[in-house]
This record gives structure tokens, C-alpha cells and sequence, in this order.
């Protein structure tokens, strides 16, 4: 485990030391560049008014990935169980993802007010879709041997999708909600710079005109290292709900 | 190929209904074509109740579509093809990754609505008696391929269907393991006899373990030659008799 943090921490270490170098020694304003250590200042003085809107920043990311889940669960299970679906609304899908998100926010926000409901529709709207599409694409790749197989034991179409193909797509699904959960994060900041009064991205916003842009660092920061463990979780979810995954890739090559 | 297709073996025939009670299956004047890819044409077999047949044949002949009509995962072009319902067991394990070598086996017992205790204590004494006895709880990937082998094939065996149709089943296994796993499956057909059509490539496995032995013509198959095997059980693979089977069957296919 030391061994393998080893390479990413120096290659880190390096980088921030450069920037450090470069935001002192170049003459840049530290208004728009702040050094390393400024961030970690900041980090640290500010760290009850991080704290505060970290929490209702982390509140909305997880419900709108809950919302993202169960919304692109439920539309993958709707296009896998029906032709007419997939082919009616799987385009209407595809094209839902060219919404420019960053002009409706406001928009929604108007439309659903200042609270929750605007941040789960945006965070929702932005992280179904690579569920819906990595569910649906896990649903469909089960082998077709395996397929003919449960039909010659007579198995219903639903026995097949409980028994074979929902475990078979848990991989794939779990890879959808990997990428899901770092974009959530883009999704929730955009939500709340759209029109909020608490929530990470509100204190970014904030934070710039107010010349403290060491603290919008900060939180870009926290916001950074929240993705990270969100993705670090689902990937050891993975390892324990699904240890056949990678396994078995060379058993049938 | 179609995805879909009715099956046309009548699978919730009541046990006594005519049809079954002559047993087997029977394939008469089939095609099937696939496109401009005519897979079989004018085949024809039978398959009596607890009879092993197998069918031997050049790759590309047909065999597994043959295989897929039996078990009504396909529907002839013209001819018919009636009998017994029938499990197919396919070349690969296809054991699912997620589920013990218990709860594979039992899955057809499953599949029938029986509980999960229930399935599980019926098929567990069957690991003993085919030497999978302390693997009841392990993964498909922590079993060799022998042994995967058999656990699909209990899964077939569980399935209750009077016929199985065996593709190719021990093809991917090391010589000295599929000698192994042939001379397991001669003494679990004695003991518990079922309709058999096995096809295979390995016309030696063929006179080994089948009471007749069809040879199939290259696409578009259909059968061109038949071997009553009529050797006794258990049989060798070095003896003479057997030798001068495999003999006559590779003939047939040149």
C-alpha cells in the first residue's frame, strides 16, 4: 500500500512544489493565483465555514446520486425489458445529454426555488445518464450462451433477469455510478451557483469577488478529495460486491 | 439467428402423456438455414428412451444447431423434430461467477420455485457421489475445469429433463481429464440411465461412451452413416473391438 502511494505522492509533491515556486517567485497576483500553502491556510482558518457548507454540499451530491440511480436503474430496466421503449425513448435519452445544464440551472431554479429540488433535478439530470447507459449495456452483454442455457431450464423472462442478468450487469453499473459520482460533484456546485445561499458552490462564488481566493481554493479542495472518496468507496464496493468481475475476463478469452 | 422462436417441445407435458412414455426424440427430413448458410439439410435421428447416442461430425456440420432443435431453442425449416424435453448442456460450464458450485447445481431446482434449503439439501449429497464433496461452497473460479464440468453437468442432471443433450461437454479439458470425466459419465448413466444425444468431435469419447454413434456430412449436415456400438460396459478405449469402431466411424467421415 506505501509502495503504491509512493509514485502519486511524489509526482504531487513535485507539482505543488512548482506551483508554490511559480505563485511566489513569478510575480503572479495572489489573487488569482494563490500558493499551495496559502490554500492549506485558508483550509485550516476557515475550516468551520468549509465544514458547514461541505455538509449541505455532501447532502445534495448524495441524494442527487441516489435520485441519478434510481432513475437510470429504473430506465435501463425499462429499455431492457422493452423493445418499444429502447427504441422510442432510448434517442430522447441520448439527446437529453445535449441540455446545456449550465443555461437551464438559473432556469430551475426560478422553476423550483431556491431549495433542495433544484440541485437533485440538476445533479439527477447530469449522473443518469452514464448509469442508464452502463446498466442497460451490462444488462444486454450477457452471453447468449448463457441465455439459451436458462431457457432450456425453462426459466421466466423475470427468473432470467433476477438470476442472471441483474448480477451479471452489477459490474458495469457500478462502473456507471464510478463516473456518475464525479461529475455529481461539477453538478452540484453548478446548482448552487445557479441560486443558492449555502453549499461549497455558493461559498466560491462568494469567495472570488470578495478577493479571498485562497478560501474558493479550499474548497475546490475539499470538493476534490470528496469525489476521490466517493469514487475510492464504490471502487472497494466493487471489490466486494462483484470479486468475480476481473477474474473472469481471462477464464473465457 | 432468431432470438425468440415458441419451443416445440411441449414442456409441461404431463408425465404419461403418450408422447412421452415412448421416450427420446426424434428428428426427421430436418432443415435449417440461417441467411444463405443452409446448416442442416434432410437430417434425421432417433434417440430411443435411455439410449446414448452420439453424433459425430466436421466442424461447422450442423451439431450444435442440431442440438438447439432438440431443446426447442430453435424451430425447423421444414421436417419435425418431437420427443421428451430435453437440457442442453453447452460446451462451456457457464457456471454463474456469483453463485457457490452448490447453488449453481441446484439452480434449476431453484428455477422450479423450490425454496433455497430445499434445493440445496437435494443436490448436496450428489457433490459426494461425483467427488465434489467440501466444493459444495466454492466459486466456479476456485474449481479446476474438471470439476466445473461436473457441477454443470449436476446442474443438468438436476434440471429433471428425461433427455440431455450434451454439446461438446468435455471438449476444453486436458486430455487426461476428459478420459476421466468420460469414465464418470459411463458410471453416472449406468446408474441413473437417461436419454443422451452427445455430440462431439472426438470420435474415440463417441464409441466410448454411446450405444450408437451417427456420423454426420459436412454443411449442409444430415447423417450419413450410423455405428451400433454394441461393445460391453464398462468399455476401454485400447480395446481391440473399440479400436476397430473408431475405425469405421472415421472412415465414414472422410
Amino acid at each position: 500500500m506505501t509502495r503504491r502511494l509512493l509514485g502519486p505522492g511524489l509526482l504531487a509533491l513535485v507539482l505543488l512544489g512548482a506551483w508554490e515556486a511559480y505563485a511566489r517567485l513569478g510575480g503572479v497576483d495572489e489573487f488569482l493565483l494563490p500558493a499551495p500553502t496559502r490554500i492549506a491556510e485558508a483550509l485550516w482558518v476557515d475550516r468551520g465555514l468549509l465544514w458547514d457548507d461541505f455538509v449541505v454540499t455532501a447532502g445534495e451530491v448524495l441524494l442527487g446520486i441516489g435520485v441519478a440511480l434510481v432513475a437510470g436503474i429504473g430506465a435501463a430496466v425499462a429499455l431492457h425489458f422493452s423493445p418499444l421503449v429502447r427504441r422510442t425513448a432510448y434517442p430522447l435519452l441520448v439527446a437529453s445529454q445535449t441540455i446545456p445544464i449550465v443555461i437551464v440551472a438559473p432556469l430551475l431554479v426560478v422553476w423550483l426555488g431556491y431549495d433542495l429540488a433544484p440541485k437533485l433535478a440538476i445533479i439527477g439530470l447530469i449522473c443518469f445518464f452514464p448509469v442508464t447507459v452502463t446498466a442497460l449495456d451490462g444488462l444486454r452483454g450477457v452471453d447468449p450462451e448463457l441465455r439459451k442455457l436458462m431457457r432450456t431450464l425453462d426459466a421466466s423472462r423475470w427468473q432470467a433477469f433476477r438470476r442472471v442478468e441483474a448480477p451479471a450487469a452489477l459490474p458495469s453499473l457500478l462502473s456507471g455510478a464510478k463516473i456518475a459520482v464525479a461529475v455529481a460533484v461539477i453538478g452540484a456546485v453548478l446548482a448552487e451557483q445557479a441560486g443558492s445561499s449555502r453549499g461549497l458552490g455558493h461559498l466560491i462564488l462568494q469567495a472570488i469577488p470578495q478577493f479571498e481566493t485562497a478560501r474558493a481554493y479550499a474548497a475546490v479542495v475539499v470538493l476534490s478529495a470528496f469525489a476521490v472518496s466517493l469514487f475510492g468507496a464504490l471502487a472497494l464496493a466493487e471489490r466486494r460486491l462483484v470479486p468475480w468481475a476481473n477474474r473472469n475476463q481471462g477464464d473465457n478469452a | 439467428m432468431p432470438a425468440k422462436g415458441a419451443p416445440i417441445l411441449d414442456r409441461q407435458a404431463p408425465v404419461g402423456e403418450p408422447r412421452a412414455a415412448a421416450g427420446g426424440v426424434l428428428v426427421d427430413g430436418v432443415r435449417r438455414a440461417f441467411g444463405d448458410v443452409v446448416a442442416l439439410d434432410g437430417m434425421s435421428l432417433r434417440v430411443r428412451r435411455h439410449e446414448v447416442v452420439a453424433v459425430v461430425g466436421p466442424s461447422g456440420c450442423g451439431k450444435s444447431t442440431l442440438l438447439e432443435l432438440v431443446c426447442g431453442l430453435q424451430r425447423p425449416d421444414s421436417g419435425r423434430v418431437e420427443g421428451e424435453p430435453a437440457v442442453l448442456m453447452p460446451q462451456r460450464d457457464l457456471l454463474l461467477p456469483w453463485s457457490s458450485a452448490l447453488d449453481n447445481a441446484a439452480l434449476p431446482l431453484r428455477l422450479r420455485g423450490v425454496g433455497r434449503t430445499e434445493a440445496r439439501e437435494r443436490a448436496r449429497p450428489l457433490f459426494a457421489q461425483l467427488g465434489l464433496e467440501g466444493f459444495e461452497g466454492a466459486r466456479p473460479h476456485e474449481l479446476s475445469g474438471g470439476m466445473r464440468q461436473r457441477v454443470a453437468f449436476l446442474r443438468t442432471l438436476l434440471s429433471g429433463k428425461p433427455l440431455l443433450a450434451l454439446d461438446e461437454p468435455f471438449a476444453s479439458l486436458d486430455a487426461l481429464t476428459r478420459a476421466q470425466m468420460q469414465e464418470w459419465l459411463a458410471g453416472a448413466l449406468a446408474r441413473e440411465p437417461r436419454s443422451v444425444l452427445l455430440v462431439t468431435h472426438d470420435v474415440e469419447e463417441a464409441v466410448v461412451l454411446a450405444d450408437r454413434v451417427v456420423v454426420m456430412s459436412p454443411r449442409p449436415g444430415r447423417a450419413v452413416g450410423e455405428i451400433e456400438v454394441g461393445l460391453p460396459r464398462p468399455r476401454k478405449r485400447t480395446d481391440p473391438a473399440a479400436v476397430a469402431l473408431r475405425e469405421r466411424a472415421l472412415e465414414l467421415l472422410r
